[in-house]
């Protein structure tokens, strides 16, 4: 199979502006919400909304939090080699927040449910909504829909959505490749 | 992605540089976590763990119990007073015993060196030495090197110095394999009978005078000394001993340099250690066993990832 692009850079610029204009219209100026990155991945492209957010609503702060939930996968012993653990950084409380959710891909739905897990133990937000880039739409393993999405993709499970950054990949690019885990 | 070499954790001896690179990195993510209002995750809430002390602890299995509940891991008890261990029962016949409820994971404290080893080619499950007789205490030796690390930025280089009862100490027996393949210098300090012939083979020097060896190091390690390991008189009194070996107040001011000063307790102060010294800024001991907890639940975390 022919790895193919589905969002170049310039595609990629376009959905997170209408991505943010959505929240925008949602959430009005941000006053009572917050953005929290999953980590890793899902980090790059909070990164970026929330730099056009604070662009558009001209604000500088506009809560952001990074979550990493390796220790509260379910796939922790089934796994070959036990996960390393990336930086949690929410220097804000949860309560009574507005919470949107950010990760790049969403696949089976089981990093949203630990997500989920280890954000109520930094506390109680009112409500959370899920942001993604990409909706793998037939793979869900688990009843977990996000509320803003960047691009549907029906793909089979022995392909693999791979996004890129310029940060670390050198541009920016979303692709399906075959999986060579299969 | 890293995992252990080991499946077990029986010595700092059978680690490698990178497995304790690994332990420490992970510690530093349970060190926040450890922070937060809700001090606990769910990594391990499928695991049973067994602490079997068959020697009195106080710090070490708090240490244990907390980081294990940190996790989510369920956790037995075991000590060997009020045990079928007093009606004779051998120690692999307890442990199999133990291990047919279904338990994932030993943690042994026991009073005779290799014990740990020993069980380790008989069952399956993981097993983490938490002291075995006079051999090693890794977790201490990581909490130790990760002590260090935190307040001296990296180990690479430093002058670490571990003065008092050598020879019966399972606590030298982990820090001196664990700063030397972290890349610091070693010497060690004490009256020559509780220093064991050719420790220089390991790759440590030895120094009998205080002030000439405290003058020589970054950090100081103050072993407690073991009035339950001396059969015979190793000292001639305990009067004599705090005499010239005590690290007190006055003889850390009389050096230059500030010195970092440990203690893996419980302390015998007025001996080993001055109450002017164990309580004063120089002093890491209560960082060392707060740092305890989150190093064994990097342990914890790391040996069932891998099972």
């Amino acid at each position: 199979m022919q790895p193919r692009v589905i969002l170049d850079s310039k595609k990629l610029t376009l959905t997170i502006t209408r991505l943010c204009h959505q929240l925008i219209e949602q959430h009005k100026d941000f006053s009572n919400s917050a953005i929290i990155g999953v980590q890793p991945r899902g980090v790059f492209l909070a990164n970026r909304i929330h730099q056009k957010l604070s662009e558009i609503l001209k604000r500088k702060d506009i809560e952001y939090g990074k979550l990493d939930i390796t220790f509260y996968r379910d796939d922790f012993r089934i796994k070959s080699k036990p996960m390393i653990a990336d930086e949690t950084n929410i220097s804000f409380s949860l309560e009574g927040k507005n919470i949107i959710l950010i990760d790049d891909v969403l696949y089976t739905g089981r990093t949203i449910r630990s997500a989920l897990d280890a954000m109520l133990d930094y506390g109680r937000p009112d409500d959370v909504e899920l942001l993604v880039l990409i909706d793998r739409r037939l793979q869900r393993h688990l009843p977990i829909q996000a509320k803003y999405v960047g691009r549907v993709v029906d793909s089979i499970a022995a392909e693999k959505v791979k996004v890129e950054w310029k940060e670390t990949d050198g541009a920016d690019k979303v692709w399906i490749v075959e999986d060579d885990r299969q | 992605m890293g995992a252990l070499s080991q499946k077990h954790l029986i010595g700092i001896k059978h680690l490698q540089k990178s497995d304790i690179e690994l332990i420490f990195q992970t510690a530093d993510n349970f060190k926040d976590i450890l922070q937060r209002p809700i001090k606990k995750v769910p990594s391990l809430r499928d695991i049973t763990i067994a602490n079997l002390f068959f020697e009195d602890s106080t710090r070490t299995r708090i240490s244990f119990e907390l980081a294990e509940k940190r996790l989510s891991a369920d956790t037995i008890n075991f000590s060997a007073s009020g045990s079928s261990v007093k009606k004779g029962e051998t120690l692999l016949d307890t442990v199999r015993n133990i291990l047919a409820m279904k338990v994932d994971m030993i943690v042994m404290r026991h009073s005779s060196s290799g014990a740990a080893d020993f069980l380790s080619q008989h069952i399956s499950a993981s097993i983490i030495n938490a002291g075995d007789g006079t051999h090693e205490h890794p977790t201490q030796g990581l909490l130790d090197g990760y002590s260090v690390r935190e307040k001296c930025g990296e180990l690479k280089g430093l002058n670490y110095l571990i003065i008092g009862d050598i020879k019966h100490s399972r606590v030298a027996g982990s820090d001196i394999p664990l700063m030397l393949k972290m890349g610091a210098k070693v010497k060690v300090c004490g009256p020559p009978t509780l220093v064991p012939k050719h420790i220089e083979e390991l790759g440590v020097t030895y120094e009998p005078n205080l002030k000439k060896a405290l003058e020589w190091c970054d950090v100081a390690n103050v072993l407690r000394i073991q009035l339950e390991r001396m059969d015979i008189k190793f000292v001639p009194s305990l009067r004599e001993y705090a005499l010239t070996y005590g690290v007190n107040k006055e003889l850390l001011d009389s050096i230059k340099k500030k010195i970092i000063i440990m203690h893996p307790g419980p302390i015998n102060r007025g001996v080993e250690l001055n109450s002017d010294v164990a309580d004063s800024k120089q002093s890491i001991i209560l960082q060392q066993v707060e740092n305890g907890v989150a190093i064994r639940m990097a342990a914890l975390y790391l040996l069932a990832g891998r099972a």
